[in-house]
């Protein structure tokens, strides 16, 4: 692995170092997210959602001027080192405006220091962890973040299923994996009343493919449902080799689970799976939703994930701030991004609160006849 | 802890074990051979699930009928690795061979990156593979069963091809010395390929049944399995074939049973296949089975 790592990142020098000459009229969007890698899949739809925004709106007038918007992909291989690397690659080489990503708290939080050292305002489009935002002036999200969301399921869970007591079984070296069990498990012991409604925490880690001795311990504790968030192939491959253990439980989880991987990796095993995520296409809830949804389902003839309504709200959001702002100067965009009220987005309406939030309403989903199929939206 | 609970681990570590086991083999054939860490391995590995994938996504064929051609296809594909970043380097210090080595690690994988694309591959695993066998209140899919039975039916003809068989003594020769098999008139290049063609079959072999056992495919997949068969055959004394075996089933049966016995410990999984290694080598350098050689001067 870091045999990898180094030799792609001295390519990766290389690269960048070649000759790059930066047009005056032209701002740059960089696009920081995994493209290969555990999370690919979650990059890549994101990515979607940037690129056809790109598309309808190409251009941004910064005073009386009019830029063309281009998009530069760094692709942070789903890797902490390597996220590093990526975005100070475009801040540092590429000369990008704003950044937008990551896919992944953990790779976004990488990100974090460069960003605010350079003063080059950030926008995460599904990271949902506290901690991307927290102390870091230049970094925004579109989202809601996991105290929210782990409420949401730990209120699932204890309401709809009517669940006494939990196993989480979390991703230990994702910090959106360990940040979102923490959550649910504080709410789901308050709204059971019961210190000891968690049985038990069992941990793996990213690109673990055998859950088997995990799940083994899991059985013998008995739950009445499992919390499982972190990245969807792992997921897949733990809630497919539960049901060859004969766990019945059934699986709970984050948003990270909408990716077709998901289904596709787990199969049948998936069915009935639930999770919360940001939006539904049978919802839309704005104008721009359905902008979105037309513009989407013309061009690749299917129904796009929620991340990828994220990823056009990101590209919006950061084209409105650097109209707003006036200038091509990270700190002025930045403070014109914290000023964003209400602006409609295609997954809502996106007001940033004091940490840079954006508070929205979740949207639960379950896995019925091997698609996502909305069940329900969860006020904040 | 219960009897059936304890079964069930042992069952697990038992069929992740065999996996381990059966990659491993690869690994020690070719180093037994030329003294070389073929670090590709874990490329071709990942080559084979993806031919096999293809064989019955695109081209609807049975699956046993991919499967044949997947790694038939994957130790041609071996063979002609060694021919173009080995066999030139042959005389070259063992630096440059293993740089090649490294360098064409990479560049399988990034081919196949492109190819297959970053996304993972779900994969439809064939119905004999996937039954749940339970008793006792200890459950394993068949291919956990079907893994340890073509392990050691390879291990069978492997001991078989390397002990009783003119090619097998070739290859022991070579083994031994290069330079005085070729002088026996041992036609080196033959035995190589054919060592190579074999180890990548393996490779192959391995990486299919894999992707029935984690029916997930992504152009990476082959690094870490890679690395642990790698140890697994260190451990086991690389170059002996029985060794590897043993190997797979330590280093498979310590990962279970500590994720079993010390849950907090989870984290460290990876590490455990490293400290084992490194106990291994301070302990016994050449590997539990391995034979202490000589340096040739």
């Amino acid at each position: 692995m870091r045999k990898i790592s180094l030799l792609l990142s001295l390519a990766a020098i290389f690269a960048a170092t070649g000759c790059k000459s930066s047009k005056p009229t032209t701002v740059k969007i960089g696009i920081f997210e995994p493209m290969t890698g555990a999370n690919a899949a979650g990059g890549a739809m994101e990515v979607e959602g940037i690129k056809l925004a790109n598309q309808l709106y190409p251009t941004v007038k910064v005073g009386d001027k009019e830029y063309k918007i281009e998009l530069v992909l760094a692709d942070n291989k789903s890797d902490k080192v390597e996220a590093a690397n990526a975005a100070q690659r475009l801040v540092d080489q590429d000369k990008v405006n704003v950044v937008l990503g990551s896919w992944g708290s953990s790779l976004s939080m990488a990100a974090g220091p460069i960003v605010k050292d350079k003063k080059i305002p950030a926008i995460a489009m599904s990271a949902t962890n506290p901690l991307v935002t927290k102390g870091n002036d230049y970094y925004f999200r579109v989202c809601f973040i996991d105290p929210f969301q782990g409420t949401v399921m730990a209120n699932y869970a204890a309401k709809d299923l009517k669940a006494k007591k939990a196993v989480i079984i979390r991703e230990v070296s994702n910090d959106y994996s360990v940040g979102l069990a923490k959550f649910f498990a504080d709410s789901f012991k308050k709204l059971t009343g019961d210190e000891n409604a968690i049985l038990g925490e069992l941990n793996y880690n990213t690109n673990d493919q055998d859950f088997t001795a995990q799940l083994t311990t899991l059985k013998s504790m008995k739950p009445d449902v499992i919390f499982a968030p972190g990245n969807y192939t792992e997921s897949a491959l733990i809630i497919k080799q539960a049901q060859e253990l004969g766990i019945t439980a059934p699986f709970l989880g984050g948003d990270t689970w909408e990716a077709p991987e998901f289904i596709d990796v787990g199969k049948k095993a998936t069915e009935g799976a639930v999770f919360s995520t940001f939006f539904a296409t049978e919802v839309p809830i704005t104008d721009t939703s359905k902008t979105f949804l037309d513009a989407y389902r013309k061009q690749y003839s299917k129904e796009p994930a929620a991340v990828t309504a994220l990823g056009f709200d990101g590209y919006l959001v950061a084209r409105a701030a650097i109209e707003k702002a006036g200038s091509l100067e990270g700190a002025k965009i930045r403070d014109a991004l914290a000023g964003v009220q209400a602006f409609p987005g295609a997954a809502g309406l996106i007001t940033f609160d004091q940490n840079r939030d954006a508070t929205k309403s979740a949207v639960i989903k379950t896995v019925k006849g091997g698609k996502f199929t909305y069940l329900t939206t969860v006020q904040p | 802890m219960t009897l059936a609970l304890f079964l069930q681990h042992l069952a697990n570590a038992l069929a992740l074990g065999s996996l381990y086991a059966l990659i491993a083999i690869g690994y020690t054939m070719v180093y037994g051979i030329l003294r070389l860490i073929n670090f590709a391995h874990g490329d071709l590995f990942m080559l084979g699930a993806y031919l096999a994938f293809y064989g019955v996504a695109l081209f609807v064929m049975p699956w046993w009928a991919t499967f044949a051609i997947a790694i038939l296809v994957t130790a041609l594909l071996g063979v002609g690795l060694e021919r173009v970043a080995y066999r030139p380097l042959r005389d070259s210090p063992k630096i440059s061979v293993m740089i090649s080595a490294i360098g064409a690690s990479f560049l399988i994988e990034n081919v196949a990156i492109v190819l297959f694309g970053g996304r993972p591959k779900g994969v439809t695993v064939p119905d004999v593979f996937n039954v749940k066998l339970s008793s006792h209140g200890v459950s394993v899919m068949s291919v956990s069963v079907v893994i340890p039975v073509f392990t050691f039916a390879i291990l069978a003809v492997l001991l078989w091809i390397v002990g009783k068989t003119r090619t097998g003594m070739a290859m022991r020769a070579v083994s031994t010395d290069l330079d005085a098999a070729r002088l026996q008139a041992i036609d080196v290049n033959r035995i190589i390929s054919f060592t190579f063609g074999s180890g990548s079959l393996l490779a192959s072999f391995g990486g299919i049944l894999w992707s029935y056992k984690y029916p997930q495919l992504n152009p990476l997949m082959g690094v870490m399995p890679g690395l642990k068969c790698f140890i697994a055959a260190v451990i086991g004394g690389i170059g002996n074939i029985q060794g590897a075996v043993l190997g797979g089933f330590l280093l498979g049966g310590i990962e279970l049973l500590t994720i079993a016995f010390l849950p907090t410990l989870t984290g460290y999984r990876d590490a455990f296949a490293f400290v084992l290694l490194i106990v291994v080598l301070l302990v016994k350098p050449a590997g539990l089975l391995g034979s202490r050689q000589a340096e040739k001067v």
